[in-house]
């Protein structure tokens, strides 16, 4: 299946007021892989992202979904393996209701009808939302709507699943959820998180950037361990592997 | 006008009222847009120094409230607090018009005060049937609506927009001003130059915002199209409901309503 | 107004669908919601204590171009009256004219002309400031010819005109500087945001064309306000032609009609609502007796009791509601 795998050779970016974000990216996933990009704030999670999709161009380097470099005739295309959801909900729902948003991607692939109406509800029903489909954007809350949003890119049936941090801003019982939901999820993940135990239980690769480099790349176990490379990159061992605060004993 | 928190909650109510579920709820929304319309229109044809033969229309608002199950209180006191704005306009009339029009007893009404209520009760009544469609229909509804009815769709889409974002916007805009409050001891408003900056950052925000909702689109195939799915039919039900009404107004406007039904009674009673 | 308004909003939508820039449509819509949010912060004016607000209609065409600035502000319009009854449902034509067309397209070209195509900060802060003046200057005149015209109030032109102007041209030097500060301060964050207006993309193709659209503007609008018009004059002679019942034939067809009706119906008819219309057909009675016979005793009596009925009536239904499920 090498359609799915998303490959990054030298990545650079640079801002137009200077700021080099990313300096020299290169990895590879393959199908299937769940990972997680971690690293300190402004390290270079988002904008890495943002390169798998297209919305920016490389400075330098080149950036491979499958079988397709990605340039301007290649985009459509590869829009459309890779769904992405991005950091800030209020970005991602502008439409007037919650299911004209979910709708809205499907209806752009030129689905109608029945198929469209099942398309839609399938993706309510599946982040636990289908109670939400008449409500405005505006009136939800902050969980609520990045669940929304996660469904109107599971609407379009992506290949390969960008989060940015999809769990800030969840309760637990929230977070708990899209723990599952993520899971069930049986293509290409990758997504940026804060929240280390929520990487531990979903990922078996991590990369951990580092003022726009990869500092490292491996299985979540072994980095998530290394209090040392953690602390050099301003993060902290999760607490699920920490030692327990009482008995000092550490688990698993 | 009011703080920014108060009418974005203001907005939220209206919206909340839109989602009822009343048979005036579910009727197509072109219905009871092109009612509206023909409502407005009608009272607006009324003479300048008509008085007595608007106050039927006020049936419209008044039934639509009761039928859709609408707070009234809450729609009178917002029709209320705008007629300070329309007896602004109206007040220069009794200074300038001072013909006797019309004599109660002693009293001596002047056509000026006649016009200047006649355009309070105007207003009144357009705002009012204004709000009731809101209320009933909700923003994006009407909007719909009035692209099937020919908006260009152009224009659909960005009151589409503008509403959505007015929410974002506006508590981004509420944070900022509270948060300069906060750090300005006591003076109420800023100076123009902390104004310039506040709002400036505020359209950089703004700007970075619109970015990334285009992203957002991208990410989901937009192409510039906006698609739209069509809900809702015009049927018996709606084209009762629009011939109903504007036979109701159309009789109204040939017929003083008040003239009628007063003498009706002056002339039983006596 | 209406109809140049509504013109103009065709026209806009058009020219935007043609040239369509697929980053445009969010772009107006989250720039409407600032402006949205931005009048809604209120400032010290100096030296006089009083507070406003920023207009922004020059802001927003030189952010976005005449066309979607147009389209902007008027959506913008559009919401504050429908929710705000913000100057009122009916005003909204020549709202939309005043605060979105004369911005955009009236006082733009100029704008352009002041700025040239790389100036500097002095001569861009200059170009601002003047074009926030003349936007305010000529949408003052604007509102004053408009209310003149649609003779809702009766305020004298030139005392209006007088009232109108100086107070414009604080508020245009305020909005002005207003104006300046917020693009200064965003440009130097985002040398981009004033690109556009500044290399001349939004150029509207040629005085030519220009001219020619607003004489059409203008004549569609004359002629169709003639006859649709929702200003108030223009509607009642529409609508008294097509009834047949001008006020000064109150005697023909359906009225007399309806007096005989009337005749029967009353047993009274001391009150009748025509009688005097039918006797005394003048233009210059005609104000008189429309007001009297909306005024009359059987007038105050019925519009007393519609309006309670009206009252009432929320609650009629309501009550009915409230006991049906209980059955
Ligand atoms: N539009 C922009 N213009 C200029 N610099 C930018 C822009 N966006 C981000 N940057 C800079 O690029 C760097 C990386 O930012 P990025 O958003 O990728 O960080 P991040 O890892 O996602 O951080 P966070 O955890 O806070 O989301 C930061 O130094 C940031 O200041
Ligand atoms: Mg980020």
């Amino acid at each position: 299946m090498s359609h799915h795998i998303v490959e990054v050779k030298n990545l650079r970016h640079v801002y137009p007021d200077g700021t080099e974000a990313l300096k020299g990216v290169s990895f590879r996933i393959h199908h299937g892989e769940s990972v997680a990009i971690i690293g300190a704030n402004g390290a270079g999670k988002s904008t890495l992202l943002l390169h798998l999709n297209g919305y920016h161009s490389p400075t330098a380097g080149e950036v491979r979904i499958g079988d397709f470099l990605l340039s301007k005739g290649t985009l459509p295309g590869i829009r459309r393996t890779v769904g992405m959801v991005f950091q800030d909900p209020d970005d991602q729902l502008f439409m007037p209701t919650v299911y004209d948003d979910v709708a809205f991607g499907p209806l752009n692939l030129g689905l109608n009808g029945n198929e469209l109406e099942r398309c839609v509800a399938d993706a309510l029903e599946r982040v636990g939302a289908a109670h939400l489909a008449a409500k405005a954007p505006y009136h939800l809350s902050g969980g609520e709507k990045k669940r929304v949003a996660i469904a109107t890119v599971l609407s379009m049936s992506p290949d390969i699943l960008v989060l940015d941090e999809p769990a800030s801003g969840l309760d637990p019982y929230a977070r708990r959820q899209l723990i599952g939901l993520l899971k069930e999820f049986r293509h290409t993940k990758i997504f940026t998180s804060h929240d280390l135990d929520l990487v531990l239980e979903l990922c078996q690769r991590v990369i951990l950037l580092k003022e726009g480099e990869v500092r490292a790349d491996g299985p979540a176990a072994e980095i998530l361990r290394d209090e040392r490379l953690l602390a050099e990159c301003r993060l902290e061992v999760p607490l699920s592997l920490q030692g327990c605060p009482i008995c000092g004993k550490r688990q698993g | 006008m009011t703080s920014i928190e108060g009418a974005l909650l203001d907005f939220k109510r209206l919206d909340r009222l839109a989602a009822g579920d009343t048979a005036l709820h579910r009727l197509d929304p072109r219905a009871k847009v092109i009612v509206t319309f023909v409502f407005i229109v009608t009272v607006v044809s009324f003479g300048r120094y008509e008085l007595s033969a608007l106050v039927p229309f006020f049936l419209f608002p008044a039934i639509l409230v009761g039928l859709g199950n609408l707070p009234a209180g809450y729609l009178a006191r917002k029709v209320a607090l705008l007629c300070p704005f329309a007896l602004v306009i109206g007040l220069f009339n009794p200074l300038f018009d001072r013909a006797v029009a019309l004599q109660l007893g002693p009293l001596a009404i002047s056509a000026g005060w006649i016009s200047c209520a006649s355009i309070v009760v105007r207003a009144a009544l357009t705002v009012g049937a204004a709000f009731v469609l809101l209320a009933l229909t909700g923003f994006p509804a009407i909007c719909s609506a009035l692209e099937r009815l020919g908006l260009p769709g152009m224009f659909v889409v960005q009151l589409h927009f503008l509403y959505r974002y007015i929410f974002v916007l506006g508590e981004e805009g509420g944070q900022a001003s509270r948060a300069l409050e906060l750090r300005s001891f006591g003076a109420k408003r800023p100076s123009l130059a902390t104004y310039g900056s506040l709002v400036g950052h505020l359209l950089l925000r703004t700007w970075l915002r619109a970015e990334r909702v285009h992203r957002a689109m991208l990410a989901r195939g937009f192409s510039g199209a906006f698609p739209t799915r069509t809900v809702g039919r015009f049927g018996m039900a709606e084209a009762a409901f629009v011939a109903g009404w504007t036979a109701f107004f159309l009789f109204l406007r040939l017929n003083n309503g008040a003239q009628l039904l007063g003498s009706l009674l002056t002339g039983h009673f006596s | 107004m209406w109809a140049t308004s509504a013109a103009t909003l065709a026209y806009s939508s058009a020219k935007l669908r043609r040239d369509f820039d697929e980053r445009v449509p969010p772009l107006m819509g989250v720039l409407g919601a600032f402006l949205f949010a931005a009048q809604m912060i209120n400032f010290t004016i100096p030296g006089t204590g009083s507070s406003g607000h920023l207009a922004g209609g020059i802001l927003l065409t030189i952010l976005l171009g005449p066309h979607a600035a147009f389209l902007s502000i008027a959506s913008v319009l559009v919401v504050q009256a429908l929710f705000f009854a913000d100057g009122g449902l009916l005003a909204l034509g020549c709202n939309i004219f005043n605060m979105a067309f004369v911005p955009a397209f009236m006082v733009f070209p100029l704008f352009r002309r002041l700025a040239g195509n790389a100036p500097g900060r002095l001569r861009l802060n200059v170009a601002i400031l003047a074009a926030a003046l003349v936007a305010l200057q000529l949408g003052a005149f604007a509102v004053v010819l408009e209310t003149t015209c649609s003779g809702i109030a009766t305020l004298p032109f030139a005392s209006f005109l007088l009232m109108m102007q100086p107070i414009h041209l604080a508020i245009g030097v305020v909005e002005g500087l207003v104006t300046v500060a917020v693009l200064g301060l965003a440009q130097k964050a985002r040398p981009d945001l004033l690109r556009g207006s500044l290399e001349g993309r939004f150029d509207l193709g040629g005085k030519r064309v220009l001219l020619a659209f607003l004489v059409a503007a203008l004549l569609v609008g004359g002629g169709l306000s003639r006859y649709a018009s929702v200003l108030p004059d223009g509607l009642e002679w529409a609508v008294g032609k097509l009834t047949g019942k001008t006020e000064l034939e109150a005697s023909s067809g359906v009225h007399a009609a309806l007096g005989a009706v009337q005749n029967k119906t009353a047993l009274l008819s001391g009150y009748q609502l025509p009688a005097p219309a039918r006797k005394e057909p003048g233009p210059a009675s005609e104000k008189a007796t429309a007001a009297g016979s909306g005024t009359g005793v059987a007038g105050v009596v019925g519009a007393v009791l519609t309006l309670a009925v009206a009252c009432f009536c929320p609650y009629l239904f309501r009550g009915r509601r409230r006991t049906k499920p209980e059955i």
